[in-house]
């Protein structure tokens, strides 16, 4: 059990750009909601869709970088990362607590959401549930999330990235400021 | 295939020390309060576009002499903007994107397996629907 500080944004950032770049030096891509797609076709949902009929087998690797990284959230967490919360901005967790978000500050994610209390309240079930759907369908129709448009697609200067990336503010902003606040408190 | 296993290793770990599966370190980051997030996306595209320009002056080829297999998204903006607004809303509610969404799992936060099953029912709706939408 070692006790690491989090680490900054600039060993953070680079770390996933050295990532991106060995995956294309060995012939692979940077882009995990791709997964999302291949993990349905596996699951037999060609049945309903041709988008679901294609060679998923080509894509399994990208199963195994999956699997990978939740073994190293396991690892981060439990061995590395000292225990603690977030050193969030006190005018972020003011906010957060005003919407009925009691641990915001003093955690590393919201117990509400994520803690074990989370399984007896079917509202926090219903907005993981929802807020994951979106998350699905939002990146396979932008055909992208994050390390597909915003890391890799801006790395190479690409114009639809750059309209993807708007997008995804366009739609994290509006859910933080004008949705959740009115959400958060039911939960 | 165990080195792709190491690398999304180092990718679990590094998202994980940075906070950034933390749905706290994603409202900040809506809510313009940190440079934290900015900082790590920033950083990360700055140096992917140092190594994508080195790599393309000094004709670096993928293992095995192929072509580095780099995104070329098809032209156009609707499915771009209306899917990633969409993803975006889900990147706030449930502060996780796909990757955090697996890593967190990983972490021990496990009542983001149901977030994994509606990203799974997303997907499968898109896959329904996808004739009907702008693309």
């Amino acid at each position: 059990m070692l006790s690491f500080d989090p680490w900054s944004w600039y060993i953070t950032g680079p770390l996933i750009s050295l990532v991106m770049a060995t995956l294309l030096l060995i012939g692979r891509r940077f882009g995990i909601s791709s997964n999302l797609r291949t993990m349905c076709s596996i699951a037999g949902a060609g049945k309903w869709s041709d988008y679901f009929r294609f060679d998923w087998k080509a894509q399994s690797w990208n199963l195994v970088f999956i699997a990978g990284t939740l073994a190293g959230g396991a690892i981060a967490r439990f061995l590395l990362l000292k225990p603690g919360p977030v050193d969030l901005n006190p005018d972020t967790a003011s906010a957060l607590r005003e919407m009925g978000v009691e641990d915001a500050g003093v955690a590393f994610a919201p117990e509400i959401l994520f803690g074990s209390e989370a399984w007896s309240h079917p509202l926090s079930l219903l907005t993981l549930l929802l807020g994951g759907a979106l998350v699905g369908f939002g990146t396979r129709w932008a055909n992208g999330c994050t390390s597909g448009h915003a890391i890799s697609g801006l790395s190479s200067l690409q114009w639809p990235s750059l309209i993807a990336v708007i997008g995804f503010f366009i739609g994290g902003l509006t859910v933080s400021h004008l949705i959740l606040p009115i959400w958060l408190p039911l939960l | 295939m165990p080195f792709i296993f190491l690398l999304g290793l180092v990718f679990g770990i590094t998202l994980t020390m940075g906070e950034v599966i933390s749905w706290f370190r994603i409202q900040e980051m809506f809510h313009f309060d940190s440079f934290h997030m900015y900082g790590v996306i920033g950083a990360a595209i700055a140096l992917g576009i140092l190594f994508n320009v080195i790599a393309k002056r000094a004709g670096w080829k993928a293992a095995g002499g192929k072509e580095m297999d780099i995104y070329s998204y098809k032209a156009g903006w609707k499915r771009y903007l209306l899917g990633g607004a969409v993803f975006g809303m889900g990147w706030s509610i449930t502060g996780a994107c796909p990757g955090p969404l697996f890593i967190a799992l990983g972490a021990g936060y496990l009542p983001i397996l149901i977030a994994i099953a509606g990203a799974l029912l997303g997907t499968l709706l898109y896959g329904l629907v996808m004739r009907h939408l702008p693309h």
